[in-house]
């Protein structure tokens, strides 16, 4: 699945990132708690989340995470959305809660990852 | 013998800047041509670093060296130091402040994340002194 074919599954809106649509989803974690996100996060991620604040994007940036979805209508600021689109980052939101979007996501065919990360070699 | 060393003050309570560090140290990795994953292991391994820095030390240092064979992240601060550094690498211990918890940190995963991370792992501390972290990533 595509960035564009999720978007429907999510009834989201693009906030940035138009352009990048058409990259592949792979996995996906939702979580408001970066910490988390960190010690679990993958390859070609997606994340859902309800945290609005700019290390949401940093998080994002060390992850390689190439697309971010704010559940439960939340609004992130115009320095977030800078910021994401200083590091290529598409940004969608949802009126969805982090609950309903992530089941939504999984069953369109989304699986998440029950595994470390760094977990190598 | 390394060929490229970087080193970023790294202060405390500055939440504003963290991951800029980071950030910088990933993105001239990149530009140097170093595997996306060993790449993304060194940039957690280091953002965890960094946000310790601030949330928990009084400041301190994070330096990146580059050899043919390996990266080597060393984070050094001037205290408070780590009492008992066996709790503290346990998944879930953390004494991280509100301001750090409502950021979306303090869950008690960022120092096992970093050896996990990493393919060496070695950590000093000393009360009243500081903590050193260091960690190496191989190249091949
Ligand atoms: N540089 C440091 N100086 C002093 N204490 C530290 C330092 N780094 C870690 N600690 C102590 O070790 C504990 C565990 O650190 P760890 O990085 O695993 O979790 P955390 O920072 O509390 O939460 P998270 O990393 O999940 O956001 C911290 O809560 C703190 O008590
Ligand atoms: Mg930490």
């Amino acid at each position: 699945m595509t960035i564009r074919e999720l978007i429907p599954v999510l009834d989201a809106r693009v906030l940035c990132g138009d352009d990048k649509l058409d990259q592949e989803v792979k996995t996906a974690c939702g979580s408001d708690l970066m910490s988390d996100v960190l010690a679990f996060v993958k390859d070609k991620t997606v994340l859902i989340t309800g945290l609005t604040n700019v290390h949401v994007m940093r998080t994002a940036e060390m992850l390689d995470i190439h697309c971010v979805v704010f559940a439960r209508g939340k609004v992130p600021s115009e320095e977030i959305l800078e910021e994401a689109r200083e590091l290529g980052i598409v940004v969608l939101a949802t009126e969805h809660t982090t609950y309903t979007a992530c089941g939504l996501m999984y069953v369109a065919g989304i699986r998440g990852t029950n595994e470390r990360s760094g977990a190598h070699a | 013998m390394s060929l490229l060393t970087n080193t970023y003050d790294v202060h405390k309570g500055e939440f504003e800047t963290a991951g800029d560090a980071s950030a910088s140290i990933k993105r001239k990795l990149k530009q140097l041509g170093v595997d996306s994953a060993v790449l993304r292991r060194v940039a957690v391994a280091s953002y965890e670093a960094e946000l310790n820095l601030i949330i928990h030390s009084l400041g301190g240092q994070l330096t990146m060296e580059m050899n043919p064979e390996h990266i080597v992240l060393i984070s050094k601060d001037v205290g408070p130091g780590i009492a008992d550094i066996d709790k503290a690498m346990q998944e879930g211990f953390s004494t991280a402040s509100e301001e750090a918890r409502v950021l979306g940190f303090g869950a008690g995963m960022g120092l096992p994340n970093m050896r996990r991370n990493a393919d060496g792992f070695a950590i000093e501390s000393q009360p009243g002194i500081g903590t050193t972290i260091q960690m190496e990533f191989r190249l091949k």
